[in-house]
C-alpha cells in the first residue's frame, strides 16, 4: 500500500476490444487504493474489532482483522485458580451464551475424573444449553438484521432474549454469568414452576413472537439483496478453514457435535440439523432461524422426560454437600470446607472436549498434573477460525457488505480474544 | 462409559495405519482418556499433516495449543487437534521444541493455522518457519515477552492507565498494593516435597519432612518411660503459708507484710468518689442545646 500505489482506470475492462483510448477517457479519474480502519469502536463490529481494510473505491481488496483488544489473559488466570474457581471465567468468554462455554469445561473435568453425572443433571444441562442457544441466536439474529437495516425485528427478538435471561435468573440467581453448570452436575435444583413456565413459553410465546419477527425478514426483498450470495463459502473452504457450527452447516455440511459426538442427554434427543444450500450469509442466517425451532423441540423433550433424582454427582470428593446437610453432619462440613478451599484434585492427563456451542465448536484442551489447579487450559474459540476467513470471504465485496458478513459469522470478542 | 463427555468411537485399526503411513516420523502413539494422541518428528510435521489429511481423512484442523514444560530439555509442546468429519474421530498430534528451534508451518495444509500459529508464537515465543505473517495477535501493540510461559508472572511487568495530566494513555511498571494471594493448598500428607512452615528447625532427624507424625510408642516403651518417671521424683512442691511470702525476695516480703494504715480511709474515699463518678457518667445524658442552623434562613 505504501510503496508505489496501484493506479487503476475504471472502465478500462469495459472498453476492451473497442478502438477507444481508455488511458485518457474524459471524466475518468485515476483512483488509488486506500486503507481504512473499521473499528475498533464500531456498532456493527459486535465488539472491539479493528479491521484494516484496503479498498479499491468501494470494493474490498484485502482485510486484516486485528483482534486481541479484549484480551484478558483468561488462560493464564485459570492456571492460578482451582478447577471450581476457574469456572466463572467461562461465563465471561462468550457473554452471549455463557452456559455453552461452561458446558465444555465441566465435561472436560468430568472426563478427566471419569465422573458419572446423574440423569436429572444431564437433562437440566441440555435444557439450559438449548435455552442458551435460543438466547444467543436471538441476539445474533436481531443484530444481524439491524446491521443490514431493519429495526423492528431486533426489538421483538430482544423480548424473547429477555425471557431467556429471566429463566436463567430463576434457575441460578444470575441473568448472564450464571456459573450454573458445575463439575458433576448443576449447582442447584430448579423450582417446578420454572419448568412449567419454560414449557408454556416454548409452546406459545416463542413461536408466535419469533414467527412474527421472522416473517418481516426472511422474505424481505431488501434483506435478501443484502445477504443472498454474499460471502459464499464452498464445502471445501469451510472444512479447510476449520469452520464449525452454523457456519459449516450454512455451507451444506450436516455436521453437528450434538448428533455426531453426543454428550450429556443429547443421545436421547430427537432433532434435525438444518443445512444451507449455497453457503452465503442468508443461508447462515436461516440455519440459525431453524435452529431456534429445533432447540425449542429439544427443550420440550427435556421437559417431557425430565427425570427425578439428584442434580449432581454424590461423590463428595468432587461435589460439595448441600447447605442443610452441612448444618447437621460434621463430615459434610469437612467436605464443604475442603472443596471450597483446596478444591478437588484431578488425575494427571489431558483431554480435548468440544461441544456444540451456539456459535460452533467450542473446545477446551485441559492438561492436568494431578494437583488442584489446571496445568494448562487452552480454550478453542469458535470465532478465531471464522474471523480469520474474513479476508477470504469479503474479497471482492462492497464495503457495506462487511457488516452482513460479520453479523453472519456471529462473533463475540470475549471469546475470540479470551 | 461413566462420564457424560462427547462420545467418540475409537478407530480400531488406527495404530497400525499410523505406523504404516508415518513410519519413522511417528515417535509415539498413546491412547488415554478415550483419546488418541501421537508424537511426531518436528521437522516432518508438514508432511505428516498432509498425509493425515489425505490418507486418514482428517479434514479439519481445529486447534493449535502450546504447552510449557520448563523442566524438559525442549520445553514447549505444540499440540494440534485434528478432526475427521467423515470418520467422526479426533486425533491429537504433538511436536516439541525450544525457544530457538522453529517448527515448520502448516499454513499450506490448513489456512486457518495462520492465526493459531501466531497465537502460539505470541503466548510462548515458539517460532514457525514459513508462516507468512508471524506477528503478535492477542497482546498489545509493542508488547514484550511471552505471557503464557510458566516463568512469566501473572501480573506481568507493565500496566497502563489514562493519565489526566498527559491526556493520553501511559505505560508504567506494575505497582500493586497487595501481592497476588497464591495459597498453597497441597496437603502435606499427600506429597508436599518441601519443608513445611514451622518445620525448619526440625531438621537433622534424618527423616524426610512431611512424612507424617512419628510412630506411636510400643507398650514396652511406654512401660520403660513410666519407670523413668518414677526414678526421678519431682522437686519438693513450693508452698506459701501467708500472703507475705511473695516469692519476690526479702524486700518485697517486708513491704507486703506491712498492714495498710489508711486502708479504711481509702475505702471511704472510694465511696465518696462514687457519686462524682455517677455524675460524670450522667453528664452526657444532659440534653444538648439545639444546634444553631449554619447560615440558614434565620
Amino acid at each position: 500500500m505504501t510503496d508505489a500505489p496501484e493506479v487503476k482506470h475504471h472502465g478500462s475492462d469495459m472498453f476492451a476490444g473497442y478502438p477507444i483510448d481508455t488511458a485518457n477517457t474524459a471524466g475518468d479519474q485515476a483512483v488509488t487504493n486506500y486503507t481504512i480502519n473499521f473499528g475498533p469502536q464500531h456498532p456493527a463490529a459486535h465488539g472491539v474489532l479493528r479491521m484494516v481494510m484496503e479498498l479499491d473505491g468501494e470494493i474490498i481488496e484485502r482485510v486484516d482483522p486485528h483482534v486481541g483488544l479484549l484480551h484478558r489473559g483468561t488462560e493464564k488466570l485459570i492456571e492460578y485458580k482451582t478447577y471450581l474457581q476457574a469456572l466463572p471465567y467461562f461465563d465471561r468468554l462468550d457473554y452471549c451464551s455463557p452456559l455453552g462455554m461452561e458446558h465444555s469445561y465441566v465435561l472436560a473435568i468430568e472426563k478427566l475424573l471419569d465422573l458419572e453425572v446423574p440423569a436429572r443433571a444431564q437433562y437440566l444441562r441440555v435444557l439450559f444449553a438449548e435455552l442458551t442457544r435460543i438466547c444467543n441466536h436471538m441476539l445474533n439474529i436481531g443484530s444481524h438484521v439491524m446491521d443490514v437495516g431493519a429495526m423492528t425485528p431486533n426489538l421483538w427478538v430482544f423480548e424473547l432474549r429477555e425471557d431467556c435471561l429471566n429463566f436463567f435468573e430463576r434457575a441460578s440467581g444470575a441473568r448472564m454469568h450464571s456459573a450454573y453448570f458445575r463439575p458433576g452436575g448443576v449447582h442447584q435444583d430448579i423450582p417446578e414452576k420454572l419448568l412449567v413456565d419454560i414449557g408454556e413459553w416454548c409452546e406459545k410465546r416463542l413461536p408466535e413472537l419469533f414467527g412474527d419477527a421472522m416473517s418481516l425478514v426472511i422474505d424481505n426483498r431488501i434483506f435478501k439483496q443484502r445477504n443472498v450470495d454474499i460471502a459464499t463459502v464452498s464445502k471445501e473452504d469451510a472444512l479447510a478453514w476449520g469452520f464449525s457450527g452454523p457456519m459449516i452447516r450454512g455451507s451444506g455440511i450436516a455436521w453437528d457435535l450434538r448428533k455426531s459426538q453426543p454428550y450429556d442427554a443429547y443421545a436421547a434427543m430427537e432433532f434435525d440439523i438444518p443445512v444451507g444450500t449455497r453457503g452465503d450469509c442468508y443461508d447462515r442466517f436461516m440455519v440459525r432461524v431453524e435452529e431456534v425451532y429445533q432447540s425449542a423441540k429439544i427443550i420440550k423433550q427435556c421437559l417431557r422426560d425430565m427425570p427425578t433424582g439428584p442434580i449432581a454427582s454424590l461423590d463428595r470428593k468432587v461435589v460439595p454437600p448441600k447447605r442443610g446437610e452441612m448444618k447437621q453432619s460434621m463430615e459434610s462440613l469437612i467436605h464443604h470446607f475442603k472443596l471450597y478451599t483446596e478444591g478437588f484434585h484431578v488425575p494427571a492427563g489431558e483431554v480435548y472436549v468440544a461441544t456444540e456451542s451456539p456459535k460452533g465448536e467450542f473446545g477446551v484442551y485441559l492438561v492436568s498434573d494431578g494437583t488442584n489447579k489446571p496445568y494448562r487450559c487452552k480454550i478453542r474459540p469458535t470465532a478465531f477460525s471464522h474471523l480469520q476467513a474474513m479476508d477470504m470471504m469479503s474479497k471482492g465485496h462492497m464495503l457495506a457488505d462487511t457488516t452482513a458478513i460479520i453479523g453472519a459469522i456471529d462473533v463475540v470478542f470475549g471469546e475470540c480474544d479470551r | 462409559m461413566a462420564h457424560a463427555a462427547p462420545l467418540i468411537a475409537p478407530r480400531a485399526t488406527l495404530a497400525a495405519e499410523l505406523k504404516k503411513l508415518l513410519g519413522t516420523d511417528l515417535l509415539a502413539h498413546d491412547f488415554a482418556a478415550d483419546e488418541d494422541s501421537i508424537t511426531v518428528d518436528r521437522d516432518a510435521i508438514a508432511g505428516v499433516m498432509i498425509a493425515l489429511r489425505d490418507n486418514l481423512e482428517y479434514q479439519q484442523m481445529m486447534e493449535i495449543a502450546g504447552v510449557d514444560y520448563p523442566d524438559r530439555a525442549e520445553r514447549f509442546e505444540v499440540v494440534y487437534h485434528l478432526l475427521s468429519v467423515t470418520r467422526n474421530h479426533r486425533l491429537r498430534v504433538r511436536v516439541s521444541t525450544d525457544e530457538a528451534t522453529p517448527v515448520p508451518t502448516i499454513v499450506p495444509v490448513w489456512p486457518n493455522a495462520g492465526w493459531l500459529e501466531r497465537e502460539v508464537f505470541d503466548m510462548y515465543g515458539v517460532l514457525f518457519a514459513g508462516n507468512p505473517d508471524l506477528r503478535r495477535i492477542l497482546t498489545d501493540y509493542g508488547f514484550q515477552g511471552h505471557p503464557q510461559r510458566k516463568d512469566f508472572p501473572l501480573t506481568g511487568y507493565i500496566e497502563l492507565r489514562y493519565s489526566e495530566e498527559d491526556k493520553r494513555v501511559v505505560y508504567e511498571p506494575v505497582k500493586l498494593a497487595q501481592d497476588f494471594r497464591n495459597f498453597d493448598f497441597l496437603s502435606p500428607w499427600e506429597g508436599a516435597d518441601y519443608v513445611l512452615p514451622g518445620d525448619e528447625k526440625a531438621g537433622g532427624t534424618g527423616e524426610a519432612p512431611g512424612k507424617g507424625a512419628p510412630t506411636p510408642m510400643t507398650a514396652k516403651e511406654v512401660k520403660q518411660d513410666d519407670g523413668k518417671a518414677k526414678a526421678a521424683p519431682p522437686p519438693t512442691p513450693k508452698t506459701t503459708d501467708s500472703p507475705a511470702q511473695t516469692g519476690a525476695g526479702a524486700k518485697a516480703n517486708k513491704a507486703a507484710a506491712k498492714t495498710s494504715r489508711d486502708g479504711a480511709k481509702a475505702t471511704t474515699a472510694a465511696k465518696a468518689k462514687s457519686p462524682a463518678t455517677k455524675k460524670a457518667e450522667k453528664a452526657p445524658a444532659k440534653p444538648r442545646a439545639p444546634r444553631k442552623p449554619k447560615g440558614g434562613d434565620a
